[in-house]
């Protein structure tokens, strides 16, 4: 295993340091960190991350090959920053047996990009009615401990109680997209001005609140921990913020498409800018920017969703929803003016934490796994939705200049990025 | 002149009142022995309809006839799109055969302006989804027009299910364009979240929007809206917002009753309503072939001064 000295890179107190990876591990920083024999990495004004943790990615193997693999899925996660990713459970089959985790996580292994971390579906085949084997997969190989029925609300809140209650016995956590589904019967985007004039029936903002209200008062009910999915809106702030006031045990995430875009994207009638939750009004976009400082809202994920061509290049009613996000998400929350120590904290220590992930999310110190990136502050690049290492081309930021760029992403010691370029 | 025709908003009060004069001049066509005009010989105009409409579908192909123009009916049933093609691949299939102008109705909002980004020929909006069809809009106000000598001032309720309505956006924003003052009336239940941020104003009591409207326009109201509870009974629609003869006697003597069809009668608005002098029902029909004469002049190449 090569040995890698990592020269000059700006820790996230902004001191420079020099980093020896040897083994999988950070051998040694700063003064001790020398060795004869190994390569050497310029990263004078680089900045030095512990690798990224996507607690929402859907790496759609296996049954929608054709829009991302695990393999292609990794490498996008890789390119932008990742060194693990948890996939959602809502393929086809439905990741709810151990079978199906175990598939997902062996695939991930032989990628070998990033740790992909599956996530075990709440309910069978997603259809919020009985639970899943969820004990089989936690003692599957895979070791699931995120269950999650995203892309549908685990509705049923006698099951949901259920789920909440049953995954205690192995630490599990229920990850819950909250949407009450009868107030989303056909819903497109935002209920709101820009709804009522562009025709598109509404997704109403009390849609996902009233579900997050009813599992907050449900896990102080039970005592079990609970993380609500990709929150949209300045009222699913509050609630969060009174239920962790309460002790609630629970979490949040936001994705980088909430935090910058608004519901006039949809004037355009392009559904690349179709994603659920819907993007909201610039109001709530302050509202969770400024939970995420706060940290009410714990962690940034992506809910990284690719689809075909032919699944987006079609009329707004008839798109899927959802967005690429792996390769752009760090950009986009560096635009948003988050600080690298903010960045570190929600994109990598609290995920990690989070998700059950140890051997990620620890800054570089002797002895912790070399699970780190390398980025560059200063630059700035163009998204071209071609130029994406993901298998479709789903971005809704084609065209935008964004900051920092990722130059070296290193998976226990191997890199899986070298100057901003995949390794395989 | 604009290239495409996809909301009421893309017309500016000049090119609204320019569509409406040029509309005039087509109605007086009618009258002649030959209503025919050479203006689009060897252009080709293309209707590309999702829905069923043959009310829509004929009015647009009598209007490009009437100029002359080659008109091509492409209709999703029997055709290649139930076959699974998709918008763009059809656009592309229009495009490679030459036409000028498409004029497409589709059961999905924003489906012209997806088609817009697709073919170079303009793109006429004949109803999308429950976003617009401008070219109603247009042929309401100059049904209006026609009756009342104006519309700058004009008080027009606009009545009955405005949530899924396209009819009812684009008369608010061509209204609006053209100094008419709207209020929209219906249940709660049917008025849109954000409806505050329109140019209108809004009522839940049509008792008391008669005296001051000298415009009623009756929207269809679809029966099975009231499994989804938007209404509990259509007995009870239609007794607080249906017009009958008692309920039209509340308007002034010079105002008139609309809808743009088709009616439900008995439901939003009783027979002896609709046949009524104060009806424009009939008329807006025919006023819908002379604005879509004038619609398609203007877009394709007409330089009307």
């Amino acid at each position: 295993m090569t040995t890698y000295l990592i020269k000059g890179a700006a820790i996230v107190d902004g001191s420079a340091t020099d980093l020896l990876i040897r083994d999988g591990v950070v051998a040694a920083v700063g003064r001790d960190a020398t060795g004869r024999g190994a390569e050497v990495i310029d990263a004078d004004g680089l900045v030095a991350l512990p690798g990224l943790v996507d607690l929402h990615t859907h790496l759609r193997e296996p049954g929608r090959e054709d829009a991302e693999t695990v393999e292609s899925g990794s490498r996008a996660a890789a390119l932008g920053g990742y060194t693990a990713v948890c996939a959602m459970a809502n393929t086809d089959p439905v990741a709810d047996t151990a079978g199906v985790v175990e598939q997902v996580y062996r695939l991930g292994r032989a990628a070998g990009l990033v740790d992909v971390q599956p996530i075990g579906a709440v309910t069978v085949g997603l259809a919020g009615e009985r639970l899943a084997e969820l004990g089989a997969m936690a003692t599957s190989a895979a070791r699931v401990r995120i269950f999650s029925d995203d892309g549908h609300c685990v509705a049923d809140p006698r099951l949901m109680r259920r789920a909440l209650e049953y995954v205690k016995a192995f630490d599990g956590i229920v990850a819950q997209h909250a949407e009450e589904p009868r107030l989303t019967v056909g819903a497109q985007m935002h209920e709101g001005d820009v709804s009522a004039r562009l025709g598109l029936t509404g997704w109403p903002a009390v849609a996902e609140e009233a579900i997050i209200a009813r599992d907050a008062l449900l896990a102080e009910h039970v005592g079990s921990r609970l993380h609500i999915c990709h929150v949209s809106t300045a009222g699913s702030v509050e609630i969060l913020r009174w239920a962790k006031q309460r002790g609630i045990r629970v979490t949040a995430e936001v994705t980088p498409h909430h935090l910058l875009l608004t519901d006039t994207r949809a004037e355009s009638y392009d559904p690349v800018f179709k994603v659920n939750p819907p993007l909201r009004p610039s109001a709530d976009v302050a509202a969770l920017r400024a939970a995420l400082a706060e940290g009410v809202i714990d962690v940034v994920a992506t809910d990284h969703a690719p689809h075909a061509v032919e699944d987006k290049e079609c009329e707004w009613g008839y798109a899927r929803p959802g967005m690429l996000g792996l390769e752009t998400a760090l950009s986009v929350v560096r635009s948003v003016g988050l600080s690298w120590d903010a960045i570190a904290t929600r994109l990598s220590r609290v995920p990690a934490r989070i998700g059950g992930l140890t051997e990620h999310g620890q800054d570089p110190a002797p002895g912790v796994p070399a699970n780190l990136t390398l980025v560059d502050p200063a630059a700035t690049w163009t998204v071209d939705p071609a130029a994406l290492a993901s298998r479709s081309r789903n971005t809704p930021y084609a065209g935008m200049t964004l900051p920092a760029r990722v130059v070296a992403t290193f998976l226990r010691g191997s890199p899986t990025v070298l100057d901003g370029k995949a390794v395989r | 002149m604009i290239r495409h025709l996809l909301s009421a908003a893309d017309l500016d009060a000049d090119n609204a009142t320019l569509v409406l004069d040029t509309a005039a001049e087509m109605a007086n066509l009618a009258g002649r022995e030959v209503k025919k005009l050479p203006t689009l010989r060897g252009r080709t105009v293309v209707n590309l309809f999702y829905e069923d409409s043959t009310r829509t579908r004929i009015s647009f192909e009598a209007a490009a006839k009437r100029l002359s123009a080659d008109v091509i009916n492409f209709s999703a049933k029997g055709s290649s799109v139930s076959k699974g093609e998709s918008l763009k691949d059809t656009a592309l299939t229009l495009q490679a055969m030459g036409a000028d102008a498409v004029v497409i109705r589709h059961s999905a909002s924003g489906a012209p302006h997806r088609l817009a980004t697709w073919v170079d020929g303009s793109v006429l909006n004949a109803g999308d989804g429950t976003h617009e069809h401008p070219t109603q809009a247009l042929l309401d106000a100059y049904t209006m027009r026609a009756r009342l000598g104006r519309l700058d001032g004009l008080a027009v309720a606009i009545v009955g299910d405005v949530l899924h309505s396209r009819v009812a956006r684009s008369n608010v924003l061509l209204l609006h364009t053209l100094g008419a003052r709207v209020t929209l009336v219906g249940p709660p239940t049917l008025l849109p979240v954000g409806v505050d941020a329109w140019p209108a104003k809004t009522s839940y009591d049509l008792d008391a929007v008669l005296p001051d409207a000298d415009v009623v326009m009756m929207l269809r109201v679809q029966r099975e809206r009231m499994d989804d509870a938007y209404f509990p009974s259509v007995r009870e629609y239609s007794r607080r917002y249906g017009l009958d003869a008692v309920r039209m006697r509340k308007l002034p003597e010079h105002a008139i009753v609309m809808h743009p069809g088709p009616m439900n009668r008995g439901m939003e608005i009783s027979p002896d309503v609709a046949d009524s002098p104060r009806s424009t029902i009939v008329e807006q029909v025919a006023n819908g072939v002379s604005v879509r004469m004038a619609v398609l002049y203007l877009l394709l190449g007409g330089q009307h001064k």
